[in-house]
């Protein structure tokens, strides 16, 4: 383990990552605080996805660093490994798994073991029937906790799969547009819950609703074309020139 | 070998009478005569004797006398002495002239009788003969004859036809006769052998490495040096051209498998569509071929050149069109689900070859090859035949045009925009059913034209498909899905490790390691020789 | 998910399955052994070894499920897996012929005098005892589904490309077998059996006691696959079918997951070969043909993927037809069958027979893109 060199929880320094010449990510750098909530906007193709990609170990980059907690250099860790420190992702499509149940969704997704060996002969304890009820609350779905996950409505996976990712109790979560296809009402309820979510974790969110990220008011960076063009408060960035000329497309 | 050397024997010695008797060029007429005479003696020493005479005699009718009395056709008159040739066809001539042999009866005549010793000298006779004949391909063989032998006796026989000899190709045969012999004469002088060293060398191939390999012990240090420096030059050199060869064959299987897997890098490569049955459309470009040509046969066998040209397109045509009725009534209800695709035309695959099977029958059928693709060519020490080289060309051309329709068509880029972005090209006003089908039907199409071209060099059985399937996955899936040029680039290199291997493995053997080899690769590289990288793919 | 996955394992579906099984294993035997033969309870010895056939098919079935249904690995090369345990078990059983064999060698099995060989190559030592052979059985294909695994799923080879691969690797196996210097019998593989643990092979008591074996086997390969399935190692193997790269994402180290249910999945599939070759009397390289891996797919789709109690009733449906028309009139029209039986399941019933009626385990279907 190298000494830590950030006070920042999640560390990206000069990362560049290419397919076949095309640069997805171009010498971006960017430091999340711990407990900080990030938005990152950015038009399609700024390299939002691929950032995530990185952070998560699905892609490797060509150059740069990438710390978690200032000590652990994620470019060498694998998706599982980074899962393990406590990296959750949420996917841009709602990925749950499709035949178990939501309690089960949730139950696979729980802190705890996760070799093949022990998941052989588990067995549930008092306590981690007692998180699984709270997690059922937390994300309105106790009353669907028996359904088949591939039935439920697109809010509903949407919310299922945060609550999946608390399960895994990470430090820093990933949520790449969790209001994508929302009603407004679920908007809203999803801004709350992200906002409690922020109350003991660090949140990195990647969306494109304007509307959405005014209202999670928090600091947002603004990405274009694989590097950071603005940093600051929405109000900032929305002022900024460069970010106009990205948007509107002067 | 032991036969061999006694014909070269009795060959010198006829050469040499012929040298002798060369001196005396007057006397030639006459010693004919007389020599004919012999063969009237009706004692074997004498016929002897007489054979020997003819064959040094020089005369242009000595090959003919003694061939008779190879065949048992020279007869003679006791009372005259008067020698006949029996033609093949019965009439008899007078030996001496030639002309037809008036007033004699074949009752009146007695045969020139032979035995084993003689018919030895008879064959050697003709084997000098032979060396004097006046077509170069007979001289060529005897010199190769002098050549494998290496019997010191002969070289003064050679000497002497060298001095006559006018064809470059026999004259240097005959020279390599000579440098032979006198490698293995431990007589000869050092710098001669060593000269002998260096024709042997120029000839360069296995002949010229067993010859120099397996010179006396008597040989004096410096030419057994020179001799070894020889073998290993010819050896590095007959190296390269065997190389040369294997890379030709692995370049013949490389454009079978290309042809082979080249329907499947659209179905597969471009759609993603996982078609076992694809060998079987193979096997129905096949069987297209075998049903033209036995029409042609039985209507206009005048046309038998032209029954490949006619199977292409008609094969194109029947493939095409059952392919695209497989996409609109199977496949098309399957996208997106790999697994179930694969399974579905697998059972396909076992539907058309029971059709086959109850059509044309389980066995074999005979597709003919045209004369343009039969026969074969020399090109230094590698064989070429055509078959192989019609199709190598065939199948770089079904590639040039399949890549040129993909690029500069209406089709070609309707196709790319329904596989880069299905619901943006739908947006475009493209119908992706319809490009789906067409797809489809282009990649089952190219798959029955291989099958023409692969009727020619495979059985045409119901199981002709079967033996691809898995070779074709397997190229597809090593050159990078999605990519015509890693299918080309994969092919031949398949093709050519696989010949590479074989010497050393064995056929079996190198094909299973050909498949561990790119087992091991997928691991390595899961998409491919020229995977594209990016998320596109992973969509 | 209390209690112990042992117990968990034996709930509505498994109880009544393993009793039926328990049932046949001890009344077929009995009613072939002790009625008379014009008893109208009689079995006969054909019908006996018939069903032991498919029992050893419908443990293939089970086998193949188990990665398919479950955790969304169609291997098309089970029947590789099948062989070797079959080939195990032949040459337990070439080795007990000893003198009986045609050129009487006490060690050399006949077709090795026949090649001229002077020795019994190292790997056909200790085959002629039955429980090292019976530990090969196991072991061999373990460990190849072991090794060729741990390739695979360490590089994410997955979907199609598995598939194709696990096919070639059948393929190449198959290749080998039929290579005389492989010192496996070449192309007549092994056969001419005399004895099995003493007893002979042909006898009625054997077949039945072989019987019985297998659907003995049976039943504990259906028990072992339902304490997989039921437990949280079921429920990650689903969770990798549905969505693989959620499953690492949640931390799940999905390539051990995928190499033991494999290499679980393969050991059954060798015991199922080594069942079945005393039954049939030989084992030959083309049981690694291609088509016999695909075609106990099929019996899999037919019953009903993700259902473990599918796989074996289509396993016995499937070659019960096979058997049925393959002997009668109808011969030529089997392979058409079969082939039209793959489009149609797979277009009209892609959860098979039992289908979701037991387990909601099949994912619907995606929708074409």
């Amino acid at each position: 383990m190298e000494p830590r060199t950030t006070s920042a929880l999640l560390y990206l320094n000069g990362v560049t990552v290419s397919f076949d010449g095309f640069r997805a990510l171009d010498n971006l750098s960017l430091a999340i605080e711990p407990g900080e909530m990030r938005a990152i906007i950015g038009p399609n193709g700024a390299g939002k996805t691929t950032k995530m990609d990185v952070v998560t170990g699905k892609t490797r980059p060509d150059g740069g660093e990438v710390y978690f907690d200032g000590t652990f250099d994620l470019t060498s860790l694998d998706e599982t490994e980074i899962a393990e420190l406590g990296v959750g992702r949420k996917f841009q499509k709602p990925t749950v798994f499709d035949s178990h149940s939501v309690e089960n969704n949730l139950r696979l997704a729980l802190k705890g073991d996760r070799r093949a060996r022990k998941a052989l002969s588990w067995r549930e304890s008092e306590d981690e029937r007692q998180r699984i009820d709270r997690l059922l609350e937390t994300t309105q779905l106790g009353a669907v906790r028996d359904t088949i996950a591939g039935g439920l409505a697109h809010g509903q996976k949407q919310w299922l799969e945060i609550g999946m990712l608390l399960a895994q109790d990470p430090k820093l979560l990933l949520v790449d547009e969790p209001v994508a296809g929302m009603t407004d009402a679920e908007t809203r309820q999803t801004v709350e819950l992200l906002k409690e979510i922020n109350r003991d974790r660090t949140l990195v969110v990647v969306e494109h609703d304007m509307a959405f990220v005014r209202e999670l008011d928090v600091k947002v960076t603004v990405l274009h074309e694989g590097s950071v063009i603005a940093e600051g408060s929405i109000d900032q960035v929305s002022a900024n020139e460069r970010v106009i000329e990205v948007y509107l497309g002067r | 070998m032991h036969v061999l050397r006694e014909r070269v024997i009795a060959l010198v010695t006829a050469l040499g009478v012929l040298v002798a008797a060369g001196a005396g060029a007057g006397a030639r007429a006459e010693s004919f005569d007389d020599a004919l005479a012999g063969f009237a003696g009706d004692s074997y020493s004498d016929t002897e004797k007489a054979i020997e005479a003819i064959a040094a005699s020089g005369n242009p009718r000595a090959a003919i006398v003694i061939g008779a009395l190879q065949d048992a056709r020279l007869f003679f008159n006791a009372g005259t002495k008067k020698v006949y040739v029996k033609t093949e066809s019965g009439t008899l001539l007078d030996a001496a002239t030639g002309e037809a042999a008036a007033g004699e009866t074949i009752s009146d005549l007695k045969l020139v009788r032979i035995n084993n010793r003689l018919r030895r000298a008879i064959e050697a006779s003709l084997g000098s003969l032979t060396l004097l004949a006046p077509d170069p391909a007979r001289r060529f063989e005897a010199a190769q004859a002098v050549f494998r032998s290496r019997d010191a006796a002969a070289l003064p026989a050679l000497d002497a036809a060298l001095a006559k000899e006018t064809d470059a190709g026999v004259k240097r045969a005959l020279t390599e006769a000579r440098a032979a012999v006198i490698l293995n004469m431990s007589a000869a002088k050092q710098a001669d052998q060593i000269e002998a060293v260096a024709i042997i060398r120029a000839r360069a191939d296995q002949d010229a490495v067993a010859l120099l390999s397996a010179l006396p012990a008597a040989a004096s240090p410096a030419v057994t040096r020179a001799a070894r420096d020889a073998v290993a030059a010819i050896q590095n050199g007959l190296v390269l051209w065997e190389a040369a060869q294997n890379a030709w064959y692995g370049l013949s299987l490389g454009s079978v498998l290309l042809l082979a897997a080249i329907g499947l890098a659209i179905t597969f490569g471009v759609m993603g569509v996982i078609n076992m049955a694809h060998g079987e459309m193979v096997m129905l470009g096949a069987y297209t071929t075998f049903a033209v040509q036995e029409l042609i046969r039985s209507n206009d066998p005048a046309l038998f050149g032209y029954s490949l040209a006619i199977a292409l397109p008609l094969a194109f045509l029947v493939t095409g069109t059952i392919g695209i009725l497989i996409e609109r009534t199977i496949i098309r209800f399957l996208y997106g689900r790999p697994l179930e695709t694969l399974l579905a035309t697998w059972g396909l695959s076992l539907i058309l070859q029971q059709a086959v099977r109850t059509t044309f029958g389980p066995t074999n059928r005979e597709v003919g090859a045209p004369s343009w693709m039969s026969g074969a060519f020399e090109v230094g020490h590698i064989t070429v035949t055509y078959n192989r080289l019609w199709i190598i060309c065939f199948a770089l051309v079904v590639f040039v045009a399949l890549l040129g329709l993909l690029r500069f068509t209406r089709l070609g880029l309707e196709m790319r925009a329904v596989t880069q972005n299905r619901v943006m090209a739908a947006a475009m006003g493209i119908r992706t059913s319809r490009i789906d089908a067409l797809t489809f039907g282009l990649g089952s199409g190219i798959a029955g034209i291989a099958g023409v071209a692969l009727s020619q060099i495979d059985n045409v059985s119901p199981h002709l498909g079967q033996g691809y399937i898995i070779d074709s996955f397997m190229l597809v899936v090593f050159g990078g899905v999605g990519n015509l040029w890693g299918t080309l680039v994969g092919a031949f290199s398949l093709g050519i490790a696989n010949k590479f291997l074989e010497p050393y493995a064995g056929a079996v053997l190198a094909k299973i390691l050909i498949l561990v080899l790119i087992i091991l690769f997928i691991q390595k590289r899961p998409r491919g020789l020229f995977a594209l990288r990016g998320r596109a793919v992973e969509a | 998910m209390t209690g112990s996955p042992l117990i968990r394992a034996l709930d509505r579906v498994s109880i009544p399955f393993l009793g039926l099984l328990a049932a046949i294993a001890i009344v077929v035997p009995v009613l072939n052994l002790a009625m008379s033969p014009l008893s109208a309870w009689y079995v006969p010895t054909y019908l006996v070894s018939l069903f032991g056939k498919y029992f050893c098919y419908a443990l293939l079935a089970l086998a193949i499920d188990l990665i398919w249904g479950y955790c969304g690995i169609l291997s098309l090369g089970h029947g590789a897996f099948f062989a070797l345990g079959g080939y195990a078990m032949g040459m337990y059983l070439m080795r007990q012929i000893g003198t009986r064999g045609v050129y009487a060698d006490p060690i050399l099995p006949d077709f090795m005098v026949f090649l001229n060989w002077p020795a019994l190559p190292v790997y056909w030592y200790g085959f002629q005892h039955f429980a090292y052979a019976a530990l090969m059985v196991v072991l061999v294909p373990g460990l190849l589904a072991f090794v060729f695994g741990w390739f695979a799923f360490r590089s994410r080879v997955t979907g199609v490309y598995l598939s194709i691969i696990t096919q070639a690797l059948t393929f190449a196996l198959m290749l080998g077998f039929f290579r005389n210097n492989f010192g496996f019998g070449g192309n007549n593989g092994l056969t001419d059996f005399k004895d099995i643990l003493g007893f002979n092979v042909q006898s009625d008591a054997t077949r039945a006691a072989l019987f019985a074996a297998s659907v003995v086997a049976l039943g504990i390969g259906f028990y072992l696959c339902r304490v997989i399935v039921r437990s949280k190692f079921g429920k990650v193997l689903i969770a990798i079918r549905d969505a693989e790269a959620r499953t690492r994402f949640l931390g799940y180290r999905v390539e051990s997951y995928k190499l033991l249910v494999f290499t679980v999945s393969a050991c059954m599939a060798g015991i199922a070969g080594a069942l079945y070759v005393p039954q049939v009397g030989i084992i030959n390289p083309s049981e690694f043909a291609p088509a016999n891996s695909i075609e106990a797919v099929i019996w899999v789709a037919v019953g009903g993927r993700g259902t473990l109690v599918g796989a074996v009733i289509g396993a016995i449906l499937v070659n019960y037809a096979k058997t049925t028309f393959t002997s009668g009139a109808l011969a030529p029209y089997w392979l058409f069958m079969l082939g039209g039986l793959f489009v149609a399941v797979t277009l009209l019933l892609p959860r098979g027979i039992v289908g979701g009626a037991q387990d909601p385990g099949i994912a619907q279907p995606r929708p074409a893109e």
